[in-house]
């Protein structure tokens, strides 16, 4: 009897699995690489299919944008998201696996600087007053608020950021420090932005960064920092329009994928692409993250059905593109 | 015995008994630190999550949208996981520990392996998934496939079934072996017909707790490259055409519950926090309802053992 009903239950799980799953063949579309640019892939993939009626499949995996060109580079993925441009050495490995490909940018991202709401010295932070607090040479030395600026209260500064594998340390620290990657070591770090947003908001004397998609959510519990570019520059808050019109600066970073050129002419690779081109404006808005304007989608697609390969930035990480200049940069 | 000393005795036996009593109290104490701390992690996401969880939560597949996410990738991912682990671990983990048990001669070979087995089961877990990336999935070309996964946790389990299974049968009394080598029988007799079935039981323990922590896995299978965003499932098993389409099943990307946990945990939107919640408990039941056939199987096992 009992065993009776064991075998009922297995056997309908069992057919629930088959009846869900259609033919396995090749149209499969693999994409991995940087968290940033994954909730706009996951918004995409997950329309696409619905739009294809599954014919088509796309998984998307989340290995950082470093660790997605490793696997890109190897040519086991056909898209890698990246929240900076590629680099001279993966640029190279690429190069060295023959593996070539094209690059589209599909959205801006404001890396946003967030304090505790209760912090009520801070109302705008200067580039160098960032660099004061993140540089490498701060570290074990300046660890009160009064430090950076005598005018602020002698506060604990905490500090607190994504790890060193993330595209968003990069960029923060290229704009930041002058030199990707370069940083002070002892912040609290973590892949996963709600711990720093937990961390903020419990911490008077804290200090973050990361995208500003979690900053939208979590505004109830944190404070965006407008951000002064440089001496006599005005103070520019994170927001859509900041980013669009160039102002906030030089936080603002374009994101992209990368799609493997050979790919790129699989015929489910092709109309996963359009698609994403097609949509990208719609959902990039609906994730929270800050769209490209109409004619830099069909750019894009006419740059993919040209096939224009290679990197438009050279190897570099390099700082405040906004979408104009973005757009004029010719592939080198 | 005079009225004194008897009255001294008496105080001894007391002050034992007190020492007894207060040892259990500790007991209980050591006992509920786990307990409890498991029933309140187990409350609060019954409490969080248990609103979230119906049919649509089971059969849908992940969404950016949380109402709409669900878990069906994730939980079909686990189970076949598990079921490659199991097909594999079981079969190479008992036949190790009978032959530890029953066949090796005590020399420093055997020595050798049996520290070694006790220090494989120490090993981080992570260790495992970075030898699995280089063994399965790059040299034997395997693949970030449901097989690769399935072989990688197993791996992580082969010492804990083959301690359970050693432990298992060093149970049996010596007089079973004895009287069936007096009359004649080989010792692969003796394994089949004696050392198995008496000692079914306890093996059956050791599988489970070792799946039990395999279903949890989250590290090895990061390594290895299981997906977050998958919203199909692979192919059924054994349901192609034989006989190579019966394993594409083994080949395809997946995804798997606690990695799904894992994604929901660092989204920005509270919603989701509420979906990890959700799924954490159906990875306890999944969990619960293991160790519940372990159980069961125990006590049917158990009752035609007439000795």
């Amino acid at each position: 009897m009992k065993s009776a009903k064991i075998a009922a239950l297995v056997s309908l799980a069992l057919a629930g699995i088959a009846a869900s799953s259609s033919s396995f063949a090749d149209t499969l579309v693999k994409v991995d690489g940087s968290s940033t640019v994954y909730p706009i892939t996951e918004a995409v993939a997950e329309e696409f299919q619905k739009a294809k009626k599954n014919a088509i499949k796309v998984t998307v995996g989340i290995s950082g944008t470093g660790g997605g060109f490793k696997k890109f580079c190897r040519g086991e993925t056909d898209i890698s998201n990246a929240s900076r441009p590629i680099l001279k050495k993966e640029i190279d490995d690429c190069k060295a696996a023959g593996i070539e490909y094209l690059e589209l940018p599909v959205a801006y991202d404001a890396l946003t600087v967030v304090i505790n709401p209760k912090n009520d010295w801070i109302k705008a932070l200067t580039v160098a007053e960032l660099k004061a607090m993140w540089e490498p040479g701060a570290q074990g030395k300046v660890t009160s608020w009064k430090q950076v600026n005598a005018a602020w209260p002698d506060r604990p500064l905490k500090l607190f950021g994504p790890g060193a594998d993330s595209g968003t340390f990069d960029y923060f620290t290229e704009a930041v420090n002058g030199k990707s990657k370069s940083s002070r070591g002892d912040f609290t770090a973590s892949e996963d932005d709600n711990v720093l947003v937990q961390g903020v908001a419990r911490d008077v004397g804290g200090l973050g960064f990361f995208g500003f998609a979690y900053y939208e959510e979590n505004r109830d519990k944190l404070k965006s920092v407008p951000i002064i570019a440089a001496e006599g520059k005005p103070a520019v808050s994170p927001s859509i329009k900041t980013v669009i019109d160039g102002t906030y600066q030089p936080l603002a970073r374009p994101i992209f994928i990368y799609v493997n050129a050979k790919s790129a002419d699989k015929p489910e690779v092709k109309e996963f692409v359009e698609f994403y081109m097609k949509n990208a404006e719609a959902l990039t808005k609906e994730v929270k993250y800050v769209p490209l304007p109409s004619k830099a989608y069909t750019y894009n697609v006419d740059h993919f059905n040209k096939r224009l390969k290679g990197t438009k930035f050279g190897g570099e990480n390099k700082v405040g593109t906004t979408i104009e200049e973005l757009m004029k940069l010719e592939a080198k | 015995m005079n009225q004194q000393e008897l009255q001294a005795l008496r105080t001894l036996i007391a002050a034992h008994k007190r020492k007894d009593f207060l040892f259990g109290i500790l007991g209980i104490f050591a006992l509920m630190i786990g307990v409890l701390t498991f029933l309140s992690l187990f409350a609060n996401m019954a409490i969080e999550g248990l609103g979230r969880i119906d049919a649509d939560f089971l059969t849908s597949f992940p969404s950016r949208r949380a109402a709409n996410a669900g878990i069906l990738s994730a939980w079909v991912g686990s189970t076949l996981v598990m079921l490659v682990t199991a097909f594999a671990a079981v079969p190479i983990g008992v036949a190790s520990g009978i032959y530890l048990e029953e066949y090796a001669p005590k020399n420093w070979m055997t020595d050798i392996i049996e520290i070694n087995i006790s220090n494989l089961a120490g090993v981080p877990s992570i260790i495992y998934g970075l030898l699995a990336l280089g063994l399965f999935v790059y040299t034997f070309g395997l693949g970030q496939s449901i097989l690769s996964a399935g072989l990688t946790l197993a791996l992580l389990i082969l010492p804990v079934v083959i301690v359970a299974t050693r432990e298992a049968i060093r149970s049996i009394p010596q007089i079973i072996r004895e009287g069936a080598y007096a009359c004649g029988a080989t010792t692969w007799q003796v394994v089949r017909d004696h050392i198995v079935p008496y000692s079914s039981a306890g093996i059956l323990t050791g599988i489970i707790i070792g799946m039990a922590r395999a279903i949890g896995e989250t590290a090895p299978i990061i390594t290895i490259g299981a997906l977050t965003f998958i919203a199909f499932l692979p192919p059924a098993p054994f349901a192609g055409d034989p006989p190579a389409g019966m394993f594409d099943w083994l080949f395809a990307p997946f995804t798997v519950m606690p990695i799904q946990m894992f994604n929901w945990t660092s989204r920005p939107e509270a919603a989701f926090a509420t979906n990890a919640a959700a799924a954490g408990f159906i990875l306890v039941l999944m969990t619960l309802a293991m160790n519940g056939l372990a159980i069961w199987l125990r006590y049917r096992l158990r009752k035609n053992i007439n000795w």
